[in-house]
């Protein structure tokens, strides 16, 4: 008999939990995206729910291209409300958004971030030109005006001035904004051939290490094999300047000054993009974008400046706030 | 000939025993062989648990202690200008008093506790007073929120001095308990050298310590302040999806585990079904984590990263492991008791209920705490329903957002500041391992008391 009442009082219980479910609204701004942009959001998100009287976000990662297939899912309360991404977002995911419902999407420029290589800080300095790293990470390279299968296993061979170390490159996979950067600003300038098909094709014998998961895992890589270089971002870096060291590129070392100059060749903007559908029924979402936007938050002498984040200038900072003000859409 | 007529004429007694003594000795010499092999086996298990244990703690109980500065804080009103809180007029509103407290506490959020911190310090080390812009980068900036709390419980502190315990910054924590080598030289540093040495002097001083910290168990994680990260919120998520199975999946598997093994017909269909529930022991979790956000997600439109949808998810695949001990556990109660049973003139649902069921209750419970604490350490399929989210707040239902205890694992081993989240990461193994530790030995605590033999 009381196994009966436990039955009972269990089903009870399941009936109530579905029941009550469709019914919460839910109050809580939802982010997720790039894990390059993940520190900075969740700071801003933690400090917002600090501030203000709303909720903490959550923010989730799963790289520029997870968060905005997340974000084209649709307009409701289980889709997310901010996708964070690395990059710009593409026609092809804006036709997705659209077929989705989601028509409103507002693109968010916050900042920039810098791309640098490191090695081990045991190893040997790399003074790095995009066109090394094309001569290291492609599967042909032009040898005495003939396209070869990439003879080079030693930085030594590509360049005297680099050190006699083993090729190994640890690069971020395709699921992460960093991968196209890196391609465009680093492998294609290094290439100067016309066929960007034929430049973007890497060597497949294994000195090539693609890596989905985020940084600290290329961290673990150049820990396990000293002789690798990885890709990184600034502020992972500047995090643990005790284990890595930095290559320059064209004799420029990247440090925010550089960065945010220009100078230092391989940067990127940072967005997020908002749902425009969303703002009004999530509460909050219009405070956060603006707090986010405010020089304190992610301007000169912010929090966010001092983990890595190279800040608008002005003008720009201006731009973003106007353009989210005026619900500024985002066109193919 | 002498020869042979010697062999021919050995005794064949002789020769019989040789022979098995000969096989005596290689069947002990197998017997020793294969105790060596075993033995060699569990040392080997043993010296990898030892290995992982000790690793695991050595690295994670440092994380229990924590640099704190304890100081005489003064709110001072200069600073903390904002007067006191508003109080509720008799014709005002609710929404409208709601909206002036809220003003109030923005103002008080938004004051500048820098200064009240860097204050603090200069009091008790005057000489301190030049390098005041490095002051605040000793304290991790929760400490300002933590200052603010206080006095959003008790405003009359503005004017008045208070001991406080603060954390430090994780990187001065780094520092002061040597975490990164202190010979490196500046570049390759993350404190600046005069901060260094602010924190060097306040550690002999004794205003900067390092002690044990509950931080660990009161808060929830954090990426603004990394020193006031902690597991509270990650706890909880793990404990309402802990709920969820066991509502869900122990009445579930139960049920249909004495519908399979007392009352369903054998037959065909009844043996399909227990091969899948057989198979689906097997399935790998992530294929469950992607039916639960194809289906309670997208089609029930569940919340994402809600503790309800991962105990759903979690559900789904701690049943089959229900089902299977229950059966096994009813199994073995001994069929002269179902005989006795219906031989007094008991009915079938008589006989599995009050003699066959109260007999398998330990094996029962038994299978029903392995699965849930099996639930308990999965990560796999949380990930796909959006658990690996940062989340500050700490749930209060499991319909809030939330993480789960194996997920902040993950989290943490991915933060970028990793002198300092290497400990944390061990602690945190620590904990889910000591829950883990506590659920089987319930589990064998309860074996143990209600055992029977026949």
């Amino acid at each position: 008999m009381r196994f009966k009442k436990a039955l009972g009082l269990a089903f009870a219980a399941v009936s109530m939990t579905a029941a009550a479910a469709p019914a919460m609204a839910r109050d809580t701004i939802q982010v997720a995206g790039s894990s390059t942009v993940l520190p900075y959001a969740s700071i801003v998100a933690e400090q917002f729910g600090n501030a203000f009287p709303f909720n903490t976000p959550v923010v989730g990662s799963g790289g520029s291209s997870g968060g905005l297939r997340q974000f084209c899912q649709g307009v409701g309360e289980n889709t997310i409300d901010i996708a964070n991404a690395s990059r710009a977002i593409k026609s092809s995911e804006i036709e997705s958004c659209a077929n989705a419902g989601v028509k409103e999407i507002l693109e968010v420029r916050f900042g920039y971030d810098g791309i640098v290589f490191a090695s081990n800080a045991s190893k040997g300095t790399f003074k790095l030109k995009p066109e090394h790293v094309y001569k290291a990470i492609a599967a042909q390279v032009p040898k005495d005006g003939k396209m070869v299968a990439n003879p080079y296993t030693k930085w030594s061979q590509i360049d005297k001035s680099l050190p006699d170390q083993e090729i190994v490159l640890v690069i971020p996979a395709s699921n992460h904004g960093t991968r196209e950067v890196f391609e465009e600003k680093v492998v294609l300038d290094g290439c100067k051939a016309d066929d960007e098909e034929a430049c973007l094709k890497f060597r497949q014998d294994g000195r090539v290490i693609e890596i989905s998961g985020d940084y600290t895992e290329t961290l673990a890589r150049l820990q396990a094999q000293a002789d690798a270089v990885g890709v990184f971002g600034l502020g992972f870096y500047e995090q643990n300047r005790d284990r890595l060291k930095v290559a320059t590129i064209n004799g420029i070392t990247p440090t925010l000054e550089t960065i945010g100059s220009g100078e230092y060749p391989v940067s990127r903007p940072l967005f997020f993009y908002v749902k425009g559908e969303h703002i009004g029924s999530i509460p909050g979402i219009e405070e956060y974008v603006q707090y986010f936007l405010s020089e304190d938050v992610s301007g000169f002498g912010s929090q966010l400046e001092e983990i890595g984040l190279i800040p608008l200038n002005d003008e720009e900072r201006e731009q973003a706030i106007a353009d989210f003000k005026d619900r500024k859409v985002v066109s193919k | 000939m002498a020869n042979s007529t010697m062999e021919s004429g050995v005794d064949p007694r002789a020769r019989i025993q040789s022979q098995v003594e000969q096989s005596l000795r290689r069947r002990h010499a197998r017997e020793k062989r294969f105790r060596r092999f075993g033995l060699t086996a569990v040392m080997l298990g043993l010296a990898f648990v030892a290995v992982l244990f000790v690793s695991i703690f050595s690295r994670g109980l440092p994380a229990f202690w924590q640099s704190t500065l304890t100081l005489d804080v003064r709110f001072d009103p200069a600073v903390l200008d904002m007067g006191p809180p508003p109080q509720q007029k008799p014709e005002e509103s609710p929404r409208d008093f709601q909206q002036r407290l809220n003003a109030w506490n923005f103002q008080l959020t938004m004051a500048s506790w820098n200064t009240i911190l860097e204050d603090a310090l200069i009091a008790e080390k005057p000489a301190l007073e030049e390098h005041r812009r490095q002051l605040r980068k000793l304290f991790t900036s929760g400490a300002k929120y933590r200052l603010r709390d206080l006095v959003a419980e008790d405003p009359s502190l503005i004017g008045r001095s208070r001991e406080v315990t603060l954390l430090a910054d994780a990187e001065v924590d780094v520092w002061i308990r040597g975490n990164i080598d202190r010979s490196l030289p500046d570049a390759r540093l993350q404190l600046s050298p005069e901060v260094r040495r602010i924190a060097d002097e306040l550690h002999e001083d004794g205003l900067l310590d390092v002690t044990f910290s509950t931080t660990l168990f009161t808060n929830s994680d954090s990426r603004s302040s990394p020193a006031s990260a902690g597991l509270a919120g990650a706890f909880m998520g793990s404990l309402f999806m802990m709920l969820v199975v066991i509502v869900l999946a122990v009445p579930v598997g139960v049920a249909s585990a004495i519908y399979l093994e007392e009352f369903a017909p054998k037959n065909r269909l009844v043996d399909l079904i227990e091969v899948n529930i057989n198979n689906l022991a097997a399935v790998p979790s992530i294929v469950f984590g992607l039916l639960g956000a194809s289906i309670f997600i997208n089609w029930f439109r569940l919340p994402l990263s809600a503790p309800l949808v991962g105990g759903l998810v979690l559900s789904l695949m701690t049943l089959p492991t229900v089902i299977i001990t229950t059966r096994s556990a009813l199994k073995a109660v001994p069929p002269s008791i179902r005989q006795a049973a219906l031989a007094l003139g008991a009915s079938r649902v008589q006989t599995v209920f009050q003699q066959v069921l109260p007999l398998a209750i330990p094996g029962i419970l038994t299978g029903a705490i392995i699965g849930v604490a099996q639930a308990l350490g999965e990560t796999a399929p949380l990930l796909l329903i959006g658990m690996n989210a940062f989340v500050a707040n700490i749930p209060t239902t499991p319909f809030e957002q939330s993480t789960a205890l194996p997920v902040q694992i993950y989290l943490w081993q991915g933060n970028e500041m990793r002198n300092f989240f290497e400990a944390r990461t061990s602690a945190a193994i620590i904990v889910l391992l000591l829950m883990m530790i506590t659920l089987n030995a319930f589990a064998i605590w309860l074996r143990k008391k209600f055992e029977r033999r026949w």
